[in-house]
């Protein structure tokens, strides 16, 4: 059956929130250029209510849509092709945004929510900016309108209440149009954690509140406020870097936790787009800050504040037009939608740039000359250098769509992005790095006082002393040689020194603004941690087989991936380092269980145990048990020992993933005060290529007798009678027995068992019995009652392998430590700003 | 002069050098005669290369080779102008390898032989499957 009524009942929630949108724009409109009194007021309330239905709109299709995906209504194409009724609920809000359609709902959610927030704390500026917040609205509720203009053949928007015969062509529709699929294809398991959960709504509450200084600025410019937009302005934008920030940064940690790439940072496009954007809005957020002490730089935070948002809807336009196609791991299916973004953009670059121009000469500026010895001239330096850090990565990023324009007029352009990217982007972006540091490590000191020449030197000798002292110890205990790292050691050392000497004396006279020292101590904190682990990651799989890749090379390679079979202990890093075996992970408890210690079953996600299964010294199933497990993913159990203790117990996972191309590794982390230690799998045994298995050796034991196979010592355990196989129906006459072999392993026995079958009294089968682990396959030949004995045939094969790549990321909590910091930082100067406002 | 001046220089030469530095790190789209020439001429910067594995009559992919240790692997690539090339390649096989439709190399000649650095495949994607899995 067909659920049409929740479906039409959440496209009508959006057409009905892109109508008030409008509607609120208009209201908004006239409330601003009525006169004051009675009728200004009413168009003030018929804006609002329009706003507030407007907000309860967006929450319908909120509701609307997840009602469909929780209750498995697989005949819409979004729930089909984001969920499956095998998903746990807690990940059903992650295929909510999984596509494009919702992870614009969410942006259009948060920005409702914070336009609520302004309507309720700024009446004088209530209408100019609430105009911009409606249009905006109209425009992101335009992408998922879904509405079709047949006489033009046009389709504004990609509506998320699609049906799935609509979405998809396939012949089954024509035959049956009823037909609504047993199970979705479910979400990408990579999203399947919980960073996935928390991460998109902080980075698109992010974007959303970047919106709330430029509509502020832009109202300044229009009403002419120029100065006055500043104060409200200010905390909101506090607020967006912090939450992008924040956001970001978990983007970056998933990506450290479940991607190969050995880091949490890579210079995809992707993260790329909102990178650029929200370091100019930290350098918006300077000169701002500088406007309110000493009424400079007013134009550049005009300038700045448009810039975000531009950039914001920028990076929209390159993620979600397709644009980056090849140049990006992870951009979003392109929905038909890049014209509609395309003018989306240009409509508020066009507005804000006709707006500011028109308006520049009335922008109050002071022709004072500044001096060196001003915290302006420090901090400007600083938020300069912030915006040329952007620019340089804007440029290569925006190589596609420079190629697509060079076709555009006819023209051809072969410009590939940089071909190591890791390497491009650090090589610039590290020397920024430093003179960030430098500049915000002195900058505090012209923050606090009035300095001239002679007081500078007094206030800057004590910290660059202590710097020096602090640098001297690292570079000696950590043998930092790398020249540049050298410096941005040290450039990171004095930012925490300098402004812990700052955080002390302002702490001492009110703690509420500290909010700057804070976040500066975090910045240090995190450019250090950013040098040691990425600039000293280090593979510690290095291979020293000293086999070739081919002597037609003349280069010696480094050999990074390590070859690991089962049992066979290699050294690595200090570590002995032992590969155990594949595992599943189960899906109720935690731990994991060995391949060949469970069943399959008809159902993927169900297994029977064979024996008890033990994790951890703990029995988590009994013999005979029927319990889930994930079946797309497999783990690698990977001992690593120091000496005789074990160090670490490490699970790399491989999960077949058709959505994402097929294969995909994630690494398991071992985690250490002063390092981490991050291995994953690069290549796993093919199990669907043929196997060579040796020719088959006969063998006649008894029950008892021990016996050789692939070099370990086997044991006839015992042959019983079985009543019943799995897959086979048996009758009264036919008999099947199952004989156990046990298999010494170098750690503990594994067992195989063969089964004999004799159907309708003359049809003999044999079921083969495969220890995978061992590389052992045993087959139950034949019986010989009068001997009491059976004869059984041994095949043998390479025992199972497993290549990883292992890395040492130093000190990578210093990293996550600074971010830590930073988020304070913000929220104390956060804080502090929404409280003046007031 | 006002100090100001001299700022605004400073900031406008600094962006002209990123730019020129991005175009000088650029890489570009090549085909194998190019590249050869490049590297022939001294030049060996990492270029990208857009092929397809060679295959035979039966659609069977020819030329493939894994190290006897599984560790590194070389296969023959045909570029857009129908060019065929031995590649090497110092990692594991991406176990997808055999079924992409597209593969873009990236790396340089050494020698007469191409080594990739970095390997990107296009596999059939998702999402252009226009067919439901009608389930159990």
């Amino acid at each position: 059956m067909i659920h049409y009524f929740i479906g039409d009942l959440g496209h009508f929630f959006i057409i009905l929130s892109f109508v008030t949108s409008l509607v609120a724009a208009f209201a908004y409109w006239k409330t601003k250029y009525s006169v004051e009194g009675a009728l200004q007021e009413s168009w003030r309330q018929n804006a609002r209510i329009a706003f507030y239905v407007h907000t309860l709109a967006v929450i319908g299709v909120f509701i609307s849509l997840f009602t469909i995906i929780y209750n498995h209504y697989f005949e819409y194409h979004y729930a089909y092709s984001h969920s499956s009724r095998h998903l746990p609920s807690h990940y059903m809000v992650s295929c909510f945004w999984e596509g494009q359609e919702g992870s614009f709902l969410l942006w259009i959610f948060w920005q409702a929510v914070l336009g609520l927030f302004v309507i309720h704390t700024q009446k004088n500026w209530e209408a100019p900016v609430m105009i911009v917040f409606s249009l905006v609205q109209a425009f992101l509720v335009s992408m998922i309108l879904g509405i079709v203009f047949p006489v033009f053949d046009f389709k504004l928007g990609s509506s998320p209440f699609i049906l799935l015969r609509d979405a998809l062509s396939d012949p089954i529709f024509k035959i049956q149009p009823d037909f609504v699929p047993a199970d979705g294809s479910g979400l990408n398991p990579l999203l399947q954690n919980y960073w996935m959960v928390i991460h998109p709504p902080t980075l698109f509450l992010g974007f959303a509140a970047t919106l709330v200084p430029f509509a502020f600025c832009i109202a300044g410019l229009w009403e002419k406020k120029y100065k006055e937009w500043i104060k409200p302005a200010l905390p909101w934008a506090l607020f967006g870097g912090a939450v992008l920030g924040l956001g970001i940064l978990m983007g970056g940690y998933w990506a450290y936790e479940t991607l190969n790439f050995g880091g949490y940072w890579n210079w995809d496009p992707v993260e790329n787009a909102v990178y650029v954007p929200w370091l100019v809005l930290i350098a918006a957020i300077h000169t701002m800050i500088v406007y309110k002490n000493s009424k400079t730089a007013l134009k550049t935070s005009v300038i700045l504040v448009i810039s975000v948002f531009v950039l914001i809807l920028y990076s929209t336009f390159l993620t979600r037009s397709g644009i980056l196609g090849d140049a990006s791991v992870h951009s979003f299916t392109d929905l038909g939608l890049s014209g509609q973004l395309l003018i989306y953009l240009l409509f508020f670059t066009v507005i804000s740039i006709l707006l500011a121009a028109v308006r520049w000469k009335e922008i109050p500026s002071s022709s004072e000359e500044v001096s060196t010895y001003s915290r302006e001239f420090w901090i400007f330096l600083g938020a300069t250098t912030l915006c040329l850090m952007g620019f340089q990565v804007l440029i290569p990023t925006s190589i596609p769509v420079y190629n697509q324009i060079v076709s555009l007029f006819g023209g051809s352009s072969n410009l590939a992005p940089p071909a190591d990217q890791i390497a491009f982007y650090s090589k610039f972006q590290l020397w920024f790095g430093i003179a960030i540091a430098l500049l915000s490590g002195t900058g505090q000191f012209f923050w606090w006082k009035r300095i001239d020449k002679s007081r500078l030197k007094k206030e800057l000798l004590g910290p660059l002393l202590i710097s020096l002292v602090v640098f001297a110890i690292i570079i000696s205990l950590a043998r930092v040689a790398e020249p540049a790292y050298v410096i941005l050691t040290l450039a990171g050392v004095y930012i925490i020194v300098s402004n812990i000497k700052v955080l002390t004396s302002v702490f001492r006279v009110n703690p509420s603004l500290s909010g700057g020292a804070l976040t500066h101590i975090g910045v240090g904190m995190a450019l250090i941690g950013i040098m040691f682990s990425a600039g000293y990651s280090n593979v510690v799989s290095l291979n020293n087989t000293g086999m070739l890749i081919s002597s037609e090379l003349s280069t010696e390679f480094n050999r990074d991936n390590l070859l690991l079979f089962v049992n066979e202990p290699r050294s690595m890093a200090g570590y002995d380092i032992e590969y155990l075996g594949e595992r599943f992970e189960f899906r109720n408890k935690h731990g994991y269980v060995k391949k060949s210690d469970v069943e399959l079953t008809v159902d993927p996600y169900k297994v029977v145990a064979k024996r008890d299964i033990i994790f951890e010294d703990k029995t988590i199933y009994s013999a005979k048990d029927t319990f889930e497990i994930y079946p797309e993913n497999t783990y690698y159990e990977i001992e690593l020992r120091k000496g005789d203790e074990v160090a670490a117990i490490l699970y790399p996972r491989v999960q077949i993933n058709e959505a994402m191309g097929g294969f995909i590794a994630s690494p398991d982390i071992s985690r250490g005060l002063g390092r981490d230690l991050y291995t994953h799998v690069s290549a796993p045994m093919n199990r669907e290529a043929e196997v060579d298995w040796s020719d088959m050796e006969e063998i006649r034991v008894r029950p008892g007798q021990q016996f050789f196979v692939n070099d370990y010592v086997a044991t006839l355990d015992e042959v019983h009678r079985i009543e019943e196989i799995q897959g086979v129906e048996l009758r009264n006459e036919d008999v099947a027995v199952q004989a156990t072999i046990v298999v010494n392993g170098e750690r503990n026995p594994y067992y195989a068992e063969p089964i004999f079958l004799i159907k309708d009294k003359s049809q003999v089968g044999r079921i083969s019995s495969e220890i995978s682990e061992l590389g052992i396959k045993i087959t139950l030949l034949n019986i010989h009652p009068e001997a009491g004995e059976f004869t059984l045939g041994l095949n043998t094969r390479q025992k199972d392998w497993v290549i990883i790549k292992a890395m040492e990321k130093p000190y990578i909590n210093l990293l996550w430590l600074g971010t830590g910091v930073i988020m304070v930082g913000f929220t104390v100067a956060m804080v502090r700003r929404f409280r003046e406002r007031v | 002069m006002k100090k100001s001046h001299i700022f605004a220089i400073v900031i406008i030469a600094i962006a002209i050098g990123i730019i020129v530095t991005t175009a000088g790190d650029a890489s570009t789209y090549v085909n194998f005669d190019q590249a050869y020439q490049m590297a022939s001429t001294g030049n060996s910067t990492s270029i990208h290369v857009v092929g397809q594995l060679k295959k035979d009559s039966n659609g069977e992919i020819v030329g493939l080779r894994n190290a006897p240790d599984n560790l590194s692997f070389t296969f023959v690539l045909v570029d857009e102008n129908g060019k065929e090339q031995k590649v090497f390649y110092n990692e594991p096989m991406p176990p997808d390898f055999t079924r992409s439709e597209n593969v873009v190399i990236i790396g340089n000649y050494q020698g007469e032989n191409f080594v990739a650095n970095k390997i990107l495949l296009k596999c059939p994607s998702k999402y252009q499957e226009q067919s439901v899995n009608a389930g159990v």
